[in-house]
């Protein structure tokens, strides 16, 4: 067993160098030009802890978010016992951090799948049939766009109801009509090359075409938008909760938390200070990742 | 040009219309009656009917729809469920101060913004760049209520020099604006910058600077011009992110305005006050877009003739 192992790292030594550059996978390209941007890098390492401490915030939490209660120590500031602090209402706001990452990666993430999901089927489907398809697909992208930012959510939560739930649906249905564009743009291109034209001569059908053909092509864009829009999506999120429109106390919600801590700045500031670098530094490993992986994939970048 | 402008605004009309149909549906989308949710909880079913009646919910959809634009197009969004006051007078009152807000805000975030921008292009890849795109990405993922928050608590709470909540002076206005366009001043920034980077490779650039002119001269005369072009479109889009991010600044600052109207009519339900709300909004947002289209169009005349 032990062997394989030493075997199995060797090999790709063994070879001479000149086959191993020749080998240029996507993945390779992507690797290659990925990890020469450190702070992507960084950034990338930061979303995977964080991750992993969504995961882990049940069993890792010092306190219970919602239930443990430090009467004695009400609105005290970040000590040993507590290391960011206690809220108005006694509670750890560590613990309540850590078990808010579940809450707000879940909705950055969930939402923004939902969207893409949808939008690239939308946009595969306007950009390759066109005509009549194509044309009702954007008009109602249109009117999505219609409404500004955070508007078309509360409109969709002022029908739904409140909570979480909700929200990630108001801000998946936000975050299609962007997927949509982008995709359509990405397969009216790819549609006249060449390959597509083989494809077509060779008799493949409209789905083999698609799938196999173009929506390829239109991954690199939609990765790049994924992680810029779900840094988004979060502050989206947390904004409705913020307004009182999302999550509802006493769930350790960050926008919810910086709600909550609102009338307790002069005695407390530590209780809105630490959700706000919260969602500040989830949201910028976010947006930086997608920066790094925009520079990697976009071929249009290379000159510089 | 005029047959541009003409061309634009039958563009606008099909959203438009499909805009008023969405925002006339939304009392339909709503669970429960409506007639019910306007006569209060505890109306007898007597009132309910009556109020159906009155509010016309009783004829057909074409109908209501018909009545409702008829309605919209005098400036009648019906009554407040809440203050049992009229729509119009209610937004009346709070729109200016979400005017003189957004105004500021992008004001703010074109002077910030394009500074930014420009020196970072300038200096790429140098320090100025790499604080200016630092500060950028970073006013991107700060959320506005906690930056909001933050700024109030430095400012007003520690070091008091700029008062809480109000709208009186214009010491008032500073942070909210501040706020609010910050998120935006940083996007403008960093699509400045990319716009510059582009046109400072171009060969008139270069032959500007052959003819020795000093690099300022290059950069505002012969550079500005071109490269704001994108930067115009950037921000008519960015109005909508004003328009929207202007709800949560003013629940943060208590602002008498617009968005703590809306964020109040969620609250209680006032479908006639979110309807008219939403469609204000929405209204400003394709407005202030065609205005950009035109304007674009003035700019760079390649774009009349297509």
């Amino acid at each position: 067993m032990n062997d394989d192992i030493t075997d199995f790292e060797q090999a790709p030594a063994a070879l001479p160098a000149s086959v191993g550059a020749r080998i240029r996978t996507p993945w390779f390209e992507f690797w290659r030009k990925f990890k020469k941007q450190k702070v992507a890098l960084l950034a990338g390492a930061f979303v995977v802890l964080l991750v992993v401490v969504a995961i882990a915030a049940p069993w890792i939490v010092p306190y219970d978010a919602e239930t443990f209660f430090d009467y004695e120590k009400l609105n005290a500031p970040p000590s040993w016992q507590h290391w960011f602090g206690v809220d108005a209402l006694g509670r750890d706001i560590f613990s309540r951090i850590l078990m808010g990452a579940r809450i707000s990666l879940a909705a950055g993430f969930v939402s923004v799948a939902i969207g893409a999901v949808v939008g690239t089927l939308l946009g595969l489907v306007a950009g390759y049939f066109e005509g009549w398809w194509d044309r009702a697909i954007m008009r109602m992208c249109d009117v999505l766009f219609a409404f500004p930012g955070i508007l078309l959510a509360i409109g969709i939560v002022a029908i739904l109801g409140g909570g979480m739930a909700n929200v990630i649906v108001a801000v998946a249905i936000f975050s299609i009509p962007t997927f949509a564009r982008l995709v359509r743009g990405t397969t009216l291109a790819l549609k006249h090359l060449t390959f597509v034209e083989a494809a077509k001569s060779l008799g493949a059908s409209d789905t083999t075409i698609i799938w196999r053909h173009i929506f390829p092509g239109t991954i690199s864009a939609v990765i790049v938008y994924f992680s810029l829009r779900i840094g988004t999506s979060i502050i989206t999120a947390a904004s409705l909760s913020f307004l009182g429109m999302g999550a509802q106390p006493p769930t350790p919600e960050w926008g919810a938390m910086l709600d909550a801590a609102r009338s307790e700045m002069l005695t407390a500031p530590h209780a809105a200070i630490f959700p706000a670098l919260a969602i500040f530094f989830t949201v910028l490993a976010f947006n930086l990742l997608g920066d790094g992986l925009r520079d990697a994939l976009d071929p249009k970048l290379e000159r510089r | 040009m005029l047959s541009y402008i003409a061309k634009r605004l039958l563009g606008v009309l099909p959203t438009l219309v499909i805009v008023g149909l969405v925002v006339f549906l939304f009392v339909h989308l709503l669970p429960g009656d409506p007639a019910r949710l306007a006569a209060g909880v505890d109306a007898t079913p007597e009132t309910v009917e009556l109020v159906r009646k009155d509010l016309g919910l009783d004829r057909s959809l074409p109908e209501q729809f018909v009545r409702y634009v008829r309605g919209v197009l005098r400036f009648d969004f019906g009554t407040s469920l809440r203050t049992k006051r009229p729509v119009s007078t209610e937004i009346a009152e709070r729109f200016m101060p979400t005017f003189w807000l957004t105004v500021w805000s992008m004001a703010w975030s074109v002077v910030f913004g394009m500074t930014i921008g420009i020196l970072s292009a300038v200096y790429r890849n140098r320090a100025p760049d790499r604080i200016g795109m630092a500060l950028a990405v970073s006013g991107i993922s700060f959320p506005a209520f906690a930056l909001g928050m933050v700024l109030m608590q430095i400012f007003s709470v520690q070091l008091g020099w700029l008062p809480t909540v109000g709208n009186d002076t214009w010491r008032h206005y500073l942070l909210p604006s501040l706020t609010l366009g910050a998120a935006v001043a940083a996007i403008m920034a960093r699509f400045t910058r990319s716009s510059f980077v582009d046109i400072l490779g171009d060969d008139y650039i270069r032959t500007a600077r052959a003819k020795g002119l000093t690099e300022t001269r290059v950069v505002v005369k012969h550079g500005m011009r071109n490269a704001l072009i994108p930067v115009v479109t950037m921000m008519g889009l960015q109005f909508g992110f004003l328009l929207g991010g202007s709800i949560v600044v003013e629940k943060v600052f208590n602002w008498p305005g617009l968005g703590r109207l809306l964020v109040d009519a969620v609250d209680m339900r006032d479908y006639p006050v979110i309807q008219a709300l939403v469609l204000l909004f929405s209204l400003e947002f394709i407005l202030i877009n065609l205005v950009v289209d035109v304007l674009y169009g003035l700019i760079n005349p390649t774009i009349r003739y297509r």
